[in-house]
């Protein structure tokens, strides 16, 4: 599946690791949330980056003690109709200010981009390569936003106040 | 009447230039039918039974007079000449091409009309009173929140995939005619002792095979907290709503199965996390909203004028007055109820030329405004009492001007086997049987206020539960049954109605209809005890006696 990174289809460093896959020496590994939580000390210690693979049922505070070492968090989407894992991505960012890659993976198709971006994900392992080509025009589909998100945008009702402080300038 | 502004009208111009790049690429085969499902029901479309169908929204069910022309210009271009006005402030249309879609889309963008998240499992077409901003005694124009809530549900990003649909209904007067107690959120606008204004939450409530009436979860949220209190329940519902099982992903099985103890201390964990933030609303912002709220001029005019004083003389015109003219909180003026339910007809579907007459209509005597009201009538909502006789007229002329609003034949029902794919049995021919049994209009009057609700399954899209005559089509050994009860609501004392005895043959529902108003007739102390207060008094059990005694 291509990665989309940085509003480009880039490489994936990553290897990702079953439950029992042997440990490799170097590199950058993904590892499922169990493994992460039951050897976290040994796997945060070695060499090559970090980042763990968290279900979308599972409790993301869970994560926190390790926020700060974590290069990537990978959230699922087991099919493009779940949609826990954008809960999880706005906890991740908002509350727990977690500022490393944020990964949706599993069923993730063109038509979330934008939803994805404003809940905070920066990188989709996306399932059709006419997808991940179609990424920056798909993202940039939208213009105006109504609610407020970690992502910065201004919203439709603060955009409107704006207007009408300018406007009040000269009346 | 709500203005769009340029941000508005950006945002529903981009959602329909992306709905017209979905529907190429599912023609064009680039999507799957499951992965277009989604799409295409967050935009409204559905596939039923003969074709697509295509439901629209209208927010807190109000319409300008130019964009109901727009929903009969769709009527009559992309569709066979007419719409269906359903119990949650939309409007449907049942034969449309897929292909056509974008351009219906794009002709209702123009008037500042959409069809977003009026299916799927996502926040629904926020509903409301259709008095509001009218109603004497209200609280406060409930529309305003209403409108910040549309806005705040529309395309949210960490909500649009939810377990399931979630729908919210908004009321701000004593009677509730929102039925916020079969919504999955009910609001009740009000004011706390220093005069602010809040909301009591009601939560879990809905219809469907599982009904529930919401319970109140909280019963102050301050206005400023209104948007984060929803993100709160929404977040909760979001990440533990079940998933395994469709029939039990509404979030009033979560708040059944947790308890609303349990459930609420969720949501205020979670509420505390976010009450201070962004989704905090201030005084500004509302009023920013509110002044694009534009209210009619009104006249000061006479209560009580000549034209109306001399028309009282017309029987007709009276009996009409009677049950379809409601009292506005400007004196010289009325709200005026349209019935879409005449004699022998669908309930709630309307012609695109009965659309437009009305649209006319409303420009000539209600300040270009027209309301839809979950009972699938439509209603003027500034009438000047002195052209009420005239309005009359016009409406006679067009067919709508039946004088049977709250009465036996005002029925509310879903379209069930004719049209829908769900449906077990038929429900427009009943209530069409229903109608002709009771189109005697002394009868009806005598009658009284008697709510017939019909659903043509299980799902409830007819709110069957909260009729007071409920009537459930379902499917057994390949024939159509139907299970009756009695002494539902669906107001500010809402409640289930009770199963009267074994379900009926399709021949036999409009009987037993008739058998228990005429036990109601002969049960009742007065003749201004309700049907649904002498069930309330007597239960069941007489009206069972009287149905099946001689079946």
């Amino acid at each position: 599946m291509p990665l989309v990174n940085g509003g480009k289809i880039a490489d994936d460093s990553f290897v990702k690791l079953a439950v029992d896959t042997p440990l490799p020496e170097g590199g950058d590994i993904l590892v499922p949330a169990e493994r992460f939580v039951g050897e976290a000390d040994a796997l945060l210690k070695r060499a090559g980056k970090i980042g763990v693979i968290w279900p979308n049922n599972r409790d993301i505070s869970e994560l926190v003690p390790y926020l700060g070492k974590l290069a990537v968090v990978a959230l699922v989407f087991p099919t493009f109709r779940d949609g826990r894992a954008y809960s999880q991505a706005r906890l991740l960012r908002e509350r727990y200010n977690y500022r490393g890659e944020l990964r949706a993976t599993g069923q993730v198709l063109r038509d979330q981009f934008v939803f994805m971006l404003r809940a905070g994900f920066d990188s989709f392992e996306v399932k059709k390569q006419a997808d991940a080509e179609a990424f920056m025009q798909t993202a940039k589909r939208y213009s105006v936003f109504y609610q407020p998100t970690g992502d910065g945008r201004i919203t439709a009702l603060h955009r409107r106040m704006q207007l009408r402080h300018s406007e009040g300038v000269g009346t | 009447m709500y203005a769009y502004d340029e941000i508005d009208r950006t945002l529903v111009n981009e959602r329909v230039s992306e709905f017209r790049d979905q529907v190429q690429r599912r023609l064009s085969g680039e999507l799957t039918e499951d992965e277009f499902k989604m799409l295409r029901l967050q935009n409204g479309v559905y596939l039923q039974l003969h074709a697509y169908m295509f439901r629209v929204a209208i927010p807190y069910g109000t319409l300008a007079s130019n964009q109901l022309r727009a929903l009969a210009h769709v009527a009559r271009k992309y569709d066979r000449g007419y719409g269906h006005f359903t119990t949650r402030q939309n409007i449907q249309f049942n034969w449309i091409k897929l292909s056509d879609l974008p351009d219906a889309l794009a002709d209702l963008a123009e008037v500042g009309i959409h069809a977003m998240q009026t299916s799927g499992n996502n926040m629904r077409n926020v509903t409301s009173d259709q008095w509001a901003g009218v109603a004497p005694g209200e609280i406060e124009d409930p529309r305003i929140w209403s409108e910040l809530i549309r806005q705040h549900t529309t395309l949210h990003p960490e909500f649009s995939f939810l377990p399931r649909k979630f729908k919210i209904a908004i009321t701000a007067s004593d009677h509730d005619r929102a039925a916020i107690k079969v919504h999955d959120i009910g609001l009740r606008l009000i004011k706390n002792e220093k005069g602010e204004t809040g909301f009591e939450v009601l939560v879990g409530g809905g219809l469907g095979r599982t009904p529930f009436i919401g319970k109140t979860i909280k019963h102050f949220v301050h206005g400023r907290d209104l948007l984060s209190y929803i993100e709160a329940i929404l977040r909760v519902y979001n990440q533990y709503g079940r998933r395994d099982n469709i029939y039990k992903a509404r979030i009033k099985i979560l708040v059944h199965e947790l308890g609303i103890e349990k459930f609420s201390r969720e949501v205020e964990e979670e509420w505390q996390h976010i009450r201070h933030s962004s989704l905090e609303i201030d005084d500004e912002v509302i009023e920013d909203i509110r002044s694009r709220f534009i209210y009619p001029a009104y006249e000061k005019l006479p209560h009580m004028p000549d034209e109306l004083r001399q028309a009282a003389a017309d029987p007709n015109f009276e009996a009409w007055r009677k049950n379809s003219v409601a009292s506005h909180k400007n004196p010289g003026y009325s709200i005026v109820t349209i019935s879409l339910k005449p004699i022998g007809a669908p309930p709630g579907d309307a012609t695109a030329e009965q659309m437009d007459a009305l649209a006319d209509l409303a420009d000539k005597y209600s300040f270009g405004e027209i309301r839809v009201g979950h009972e699938q009538n439509l209603a003027l909502p500034h009438v000047a009492k002195r052209d009420l006789p005239a309005l009359w007229k016009a409406l006679d002329k067009l067919g709508l001007a039946t004088p049977n609003v709250n009465l036996i034949t005002d029925i509310i029902a879903c379209p069930g086997l004719d049209y829908c794919s769900l449906a077990n049995a038929r429900s427009i021919p009943i209530a069409q049987e229903l109608t002709r049994r009771f189109a005697n209009h002394e009868l009806a009057n005598l009658i009284g206020r008697l709510h017939i609700n019909i659903s043509g399954c299980i799902n409830a899209c007819g709110h069957h539960h909260v009729g007071h005559i409920g009537i459930l089509g379902v499917e057994k050994n390949g024939e159509e049954v139907y299970q009756i009860t009695i002494g539902g609501r669906a107001d500010e004392n809402a409640a289930l109605g009770n199963l009267i005895g074994p379900g009926v043959k399709f021949d036999e529902v409009a009987d037993v209809v008739e058998d228990i108003v005429e036990a109601y007739l002969a049960l009742r102390e007065r003749p201004d005890e309700l049907f649904m207060d002498t069930v309330k008094r007597l239960g069941v059990e007489p009206f069972k006696e009287r149905v099946y005694a001689t079946r």
